[in-house]
Formats: C-alpha cells, sequence, structure tokens
C-alpha cells in the first residue's frame, strides 16, 4: 500500500512549503505601484506540487527499493535502448527506418508549406550543432558550455569574409571551417589542464568574451545592430526564386546534418574517437595506456568547433541576416540539453533529441513560451531519473566469439 | 591627477567589490564542501532582489518610513531565499549526490535555466524600478559627495555580514563542523556530523548572503530584472576563484580586489569592455594560478 496518511501529510506539508516559496514571485506583481496578487496560480503550483512530491516519494521509497529492472520509467527506457541496440545491430531494419526517414525528408519541401521548410531547415543546423558539441561533451566528456561561440564565429566568419572581401558561400564554407577550428584550438590549449567544472566555467566566460566583443567592437562587426544582405549560396549560377532558394538550402542543411550523422558516426568508433572515450572514462589510465593527453584532447576541440563553424555559415546563408543575439548562453544551454537529454555520447539519441526539441516549439506555440523553462527542468530531471539520456549510447563491447558462444551455452 | 574622481571609483569599487564578495561567499562555501559550482547561486540572489522589490512595492503603499522598509524587505529576501537555497539543493543536488561530477553540474545549469524564466514568465522580461531610495545619511556630505549613501550601507552592511561570517565559522561548533565536512567529508560524518545538515545549512548561509546581496543591489542600481542573475553570478564566480576557491577570506579578497579593478577600467577606460575583463581574469587565473590568491594547491591523486 502506497498512499498511506502519513505519506499524504507529507505531500500536503511539501506542497504548501511550495505555495509559500512560490507566493512572493508567482503571486503577487507589482504593477505601475500597484500590487496584484494572483493567488490561483500560487494554488496551481501547490496542487502540481502535491502529485509531483507523491510520484516523488513513490520513485525514491517504492520503484527504487524494487530494483532497476522493474517498473515503467526503465521499462520504456530499456525498451527504448533495446530498440536501438536492435535497430544497430540488424542492418536490414535499420537500412529499412533510415530510407524511410530519408525519403520523408527529402520529400517534404514538396508537400509543406516554405515556413515549414525554414523551420526545418533550421532543425538540421540544430542536429549538426548537436552532434558537434556532442563529440566534446559526449564523447570526450569535456563540458563546452560557451558552445554557441563557435557556431558565432562560423556565421561572422562567413558574413565579414563576405562583406570585406565579396567571397561566396562555397569558397567561405571551408575558410569560415578553418577559423572556427582555429579559435576551437585557441580555447583549448590553455584549458587543457582543467578539468570538469573549471572547463565549464572558462568556455561559458570564452563564450561570453565571444558574444560581447561582437556586441561592442561595433566598428568590425556592427554591434548589435549586426550584418544583413549576406547573400544565399550559389546555384551553380543559376538565379532561384525565393521558394527555390528556401527548398535549395533546404537540401543543403539535409545533406550536411546526414554528412555530420555520418562522419560524427564513423569518428565515435575510430581510432581517436575511441581514445576520446577512453579518457573520458579515465584520464590517468588512458594516459597510461600511452593516449596523448594533449593531441587527443585538441583533436576533440578542433572537430566539436568545427561543426559548429559550418553551422553557423549555413545559418548565415540561411538568414542572410544575423545578430550577437542569436549566439548567447541560453542558445549553448539549449544545444546542451539536447545533447543531454538524447544521451550524452549517442548518435541516435541526439539527433531525435535535437529534431525534436528544435521542431517542437514552432508548433506548440503555448509552449514556445515557456520552452526554456521546461528545457531547464528537463535537464535536472534526467539527471535525478535517467542521467544516460533517453536512448543511451551502446557500449562496444569486446567478446571473443568463442568466449561468447560459451556464455550461450 | 584629479583625486576626487579617482577616490569616487575607488569607492564604487569597493561598493561593487563587497557585493561580489557576499554573492561569492555562497559559490566558495558550496564548492569548498560538496566540491559543486552552484551555478543556480546567481539566481538566487536575483530572486532576492525581486523579494526586496515586491517587498518595498507592497509597503510603499501603505506609507511606512523608508528605512523600515528597507529592512523588512531585506529580512523578507533573505528568509525566502533562505527557503529557495534549502529547496534547490533538496531537489536538485541532493539526489544526485555520490554521482559523476558532470550530473550534478548540468543539474545546476538546468535549475539555473529554470529559476531565470520562471521569474520571466512569472513577473516579466522587462526591468524594473526599484520603489525606494535610499535615505540620505547626513554626516556623509563630509566626503563632499565621493561617498553615496547607498555606498555607505553596502560597505557596512557587507563588512559586518562577513565579520559575523567570520566568527561564526571560526568559533561556534557549527562553524567548526562546517570546516571539517569541507576538509573531510567522511572523517567528519565518522566523528557524528551529520553532513546533511552541514550541506543545508551552508547553502541556507550562502543563499542569505546572496538575497542581502541582491537587495543591496537593488537599492543601490535602482533597478532589478530577470536577468541580472547570470552576469552578477558569473562575477562572483570569478572573484571566488580569485580569491582562491574554497577560501572564505579568499571571496572576500577576491571580490573587492575585482570590483575595484572593473571600477578603474570603466573609470580610466570604457565601460564597453567591463564584462569582458572580467571573464578574461577568470580564465587567465584558471590558466596559471588554479589555487587563486589565498587558496592552497590541489594535487591530484591516483
Amino acid at each position: 500500500m502506497f498512499l498511506t496518511p502519513k505519506r499524504i501529510f507529507r505531500s500536503v506539508l511539501i506542497s504548501i512549503w511550495f505555495m509559500v516559496l512560490v507566493f512572493p514571485i508567482m503571486g503577487i506583481r507589482i504593477v505601475r505601484r500597484v500590487p496584484e496578487y494572483y493567488l490561483d496560480r500560487v494554488l496551481a503550483v501547490g496542487v502540481v506540487i502535491f502529485f509531483l512530491s507523491l510520484l516523488w516519494a513513490w520513485y525514491f521509497e517504492v520503484y527504487k527499493e524494487r530494483g532497476e529492472t522493474k517498473g515503467i520509467f526503465s521499462k520504456i527506457g530499456t525498451t527504448c535502448s533495446e530498440f536501438s541496440q536492435k535497430i544497430t545491430n540488424e542492418e536490414s531494419i535499420q537500412r529499412k527506418i533510415v530510407l524511410v526517414t530519408l525519403l520523408f525528408f527529402v520529400a517534404f519541401p514538396l508537400f509543406s508549406s516554405m515556413y515549414q521548410t525554414t523551420i526545418f531547415s533550421l532543425a538540421f543546423l540544430y542536429v549538426m550543432l548537436a552532434l558537434g558539441l556532442n563529440i566534446v561533451v559526449g564523447i570526450a566528456g569535456q563540458l563546452v558550455l560557451g558552445y554557441a561561440a563557435f557556431y558565432a564565429i562560423g556565421a561572422y566568419s562567413y558574413a565579414l569574409i563576405n562583406q570585406f572581401f565579396g567571397l561566396g558561400f562555397w569558397i567561405c564554407l571551408p575558410i569560415a571551417g578553418i577559423i572556427t577550428i582555429f579559435a576551437g584550438l585557441l580555447l583549448a590549449f590553455p584549458v587543457l589542464r582543467l578539468r570538469g567544472d573549471y572547463l565549464a566555467i572558462v568556455t561559458l566566460g570564452f563564450g561570453e568574451i565571444v558574444r560581447l566583443l561582437l556586441i561592442n567592437w561595433s566598428s568590425f562587426t556592427r554591434g548589435s545592430q549586426g550584418i544583413s544582405n549576406i547573400p544565399r549560396p550559389g546555384f551553380f549560377g543559376i538565379e532561384l526564386s525565393p521558394a527555390e532558394t528556401t527548398m535549395y538550402i533546404y537540401y543543403l542543411c539535409l545533406l550536411a546534418a546526414i554528412l555530420t550523422i555520418i562522419i560524427v558516426a564513423r569518428l565515435k568508433n575510430s581510432r581517436i574517437g575511441l581514445a576520446l572515450q577512453a579518457l573520458r572514462e579515465d584520464e590517468i589510465a588512458g594516459e597510461a595506456m600511452g593516449i596523448d593527453l594533449r593531441k587527443t584532447k585538441l583533436a576533440a576541440f578542433a572537430l566539436g568547433s568545427c561543426w559548429a563553424g559550418f553551422a553557423g555559415v549555413l545559418f548565415a546563408a540561411r538568414n542572410s541576416y544575423i545578430n550577437p543575439t542569436s549566439f548567447t548562453f541560453m542558445d549553448s544551454a539549449m544545444i546542451l540539453s539536447m545533447v543531454v537529454l538524447g544521451g550524452m555520447g549517442s548518435i541516435v539519441g541526439v539527433t531525435l533529441a535535437a529534431l525534436v526539441l528544435a521542431i517542437m516549439p514552432e508548433y506548440l506555440r503555448a509552449f514556445s513560451e515557456y520552452r526554456m523553462l521546461i528545457f531547464g527542468l528537463l535537464m535536472v530531471a534526467m539527471m535525478i531519473f535517467r542521467p544516460q539520456g533517453i536512448i543511451p549510447p551502446a557500449k562496444r563491447k569486446y567478446y571473443p566469439t568463442a568466449l561468447e558462444n560459451a556464455e550461450k551455452k | 591627477m584629479d583625486w576626487q574622481y579617482f577616490l569616487e571609483i575607488l569607492f564604487s569599487g569597493f561598493t561593487r567589490g563587497s557585493i561580489y564578495a557576499l554573492i561569492a561567499l555562497g559559490y566558495t562555501m558550496v564548492y569548498g564542501i560538496i566540491e559543486l559550482i552552484n551555478f543556480a547561486h546567481g539566481e538566487i540572489y536575483m530572486i532576492g532582489a525581486f523579494t526586496a522589490f515586491i517587498v518595498a512595492g507592497i509597503l510603499g503603499t501603505m506609507g511606512f518610513p523608508v528605512s523600515a522598509i528597507l529592512i523588512i524587505a531585506a529580512l523578507v529576501a533573505v528568509l525566502w531565499c533562505v527557503a529557495y537555497g534549502y529547496t534547490l539543493e533538496k531537489v536538485a543536488y541532493k539526489p544526485l549526490r555520490g554521482q559523476s561530477r558532470l550530473a550534478p553540474l548540468i543539474s545546476a545549469i538546468g535549475m539555473s535555466i529554470f529559476l531565470q524564466n520562471y521569474v520571466q514568465l512569472a513577473q516579466t522580461a522587462e526591468f524594473l524600478r526599484f520603489p525606494i531610495r535610499m535615505p540620505r545619511i547626513e554626516f556623509l556630505s563630509v566626503f563632499g559627495g565621493i561617498l553615496r549613501s547607498s555606498d555607505f550601507v553596502i560597505l557596512v552592511t557587507s563588512a559586518v555580514i562577513m565579520t559575523a561570517l567570520s566568527l561564526f565559522i571560526r568559533y561556534t561548533k557549527l562553524g567548526k563542523a562546517m570546516r571539517a565536512t569541507a576538509q573531510n567529508r567522511k572523517m567528519a560524518m565518522l566523528l557524528g556530523i551529520d553532513a546533511d545538515k552541514i550541506i543545508s545549512l551552508t547553502f541556507i548561509i550562502g543563499s542569505g548572503l546572496a538575497a542581502l546581496g541582491g537587495t543591496l543591489i537593488a537599492t543601490h542600481t535602482m533597478q532589478v530584472g530577470f536577468g541580472i542573475g547570470f552576469m552578477a553570478g558569473m562575477k562572483a564566480f570569478t572573484a571566488a576563484v580569485l580569491g582562491g576557491i574554497g577560501s572564505i577570506p579568499g571571496a572576500m579578497l577576491g571580490g573587492l580586489v575585482l570590483g575595484i579593478a572593473e571600477s578603474l577600467t570603466t573609470g580610466y577606460f570604457s565601460g564597453d569592455y567591463e564584462d569582458v575583463l572580467a571573464f578574461a581574469l577568470l580564465a587567465l587565473i584558471l590558466i596559471f594560478r588554479p589555487s587563486g590568491i589565498l587558496g592552497k594547491a590541489k594535487v591530484q591523486k591516483v
């Protein structure tokens, strides 16, 4: 019996506590020096907290006692991860799913409006960003909080090179990539020695410095006004109508996202990817096994930042207007929450999370106002209830075949 | 050289610095005990400022004397922020104890984002004018306007509070327990110290100080907004690192140094790069002297 009077009483107390807690901020607003009271909001919080605290108690006192393998939460989780493992193991299903999704996305602009096409092209950019950050945070285990800075550097590289030298999209793309790689290395060299939380803070500072420079160095970057009239990418010198351009950019972003997925997936199991994962698990043990800590970490930063650079160039070309407000800490946090929710290191999970989190606010208008609120809460909830993410990465196992057969018997 | 101008800048640096120090104490104490950067600490400061704003707004219409309003507002802000800090620790950090270091950090970032948006949605996204001006303190006119009354109140309050905190940590039993837990939590638990209670106490003290800082800054800059916590939190963290994270006198020293450095750059160069200075300073210290001015270098053991 879970709902004992004692538990209910405790939940009532907790909900009263929270109602008192939120009372000044949620219950009172001073509008033109006159206080207005909103007691209904406070009561709503109380009711929600009452049920949440029961759920919380159930989770920690009943569910956890029963063991990790039973119950709804982990059933959903294990079904997800089993499903993803099944997909990774069985190539025929994998091919079918990939083919269907690909067909859907390729055909998407043909049956949807221009507005939806632009939303999806932005979602693909977020896939690129999230996967790029996934290299650094998920695979290499280095918490970077200023990722939007690289995105900004990519976007501004294209915009400024174009403004000052008149170079086009296709030449700027690799140049911006190289510039962002250098920015990544510039950040990585000094922070090589820093661990977890210090690294997080310095990268956050880096992100803010870049943003503040973009705002304040107005003779060069035009400050908070931003840069407009950024040309869209050329298509073999053919003039395109606005609708065609939207479609063209959509396909470019799709292609870029697919390339990112393929490359990051290959990278993860490459020599350097494995080295990064080893360092994530234990730096000292990794070094003892002969991994060059310096080189590997630098590689992680370079690889991670370069994707943000590419995404930035595409972003600038897609919007044809950029200003510093697109590259704040909240944007970094949003990309990070995609990585965290999807499952740090998991490519399928992060891709899905990026698509869902980027598209959802556009379709649920009511939700878009509460977007960051919910993201923040989700980040906390994920860490408490499912730190490995929705679809955790499948760990590579090294079983000699003979041993595996023996185990089966 | 214009001495009056210099002194004005110096005092404004001291004022800023003492606010940074008040917030930095919360960071440094929490870090000292559970080795977590409490990202949401800046938001507690912001909530403190908002609560003070709301209380002052209500009392302002009732015709209380100004100094009474300020004192009540500060007390209410401290009380509520203490509750926020306590709840924050219980909800977002306690369930994560014993997990990898990344988990509580991400949870803290999530909480910071949540609290910022919570205040923005519940209140407003705009900056609000703080309704009450600090009353003029007569004898300050001797200084010829170098020291404003809000500067004076901030300096005196923070000096008193910091002295009290130092004495509390140094001489009381709870303070001793806090120091013991910071040194070695397991050993402290073996000796009968309730580590959970000490951690809660740390959050309570830290949040109270942040709320006080928030109230004071609201009366000084005369405005509150949902976004003020992020920058202030970052700067206070810089101050804590500058002084040596985990060290309580370090946080006070770091706050003052940072405040004065900022005021000097703003006063003699340009205000545009004031925030850049703090971040650049932070990066430089972490890279060249991560132990800070007063901290002890930590050797990572295998």
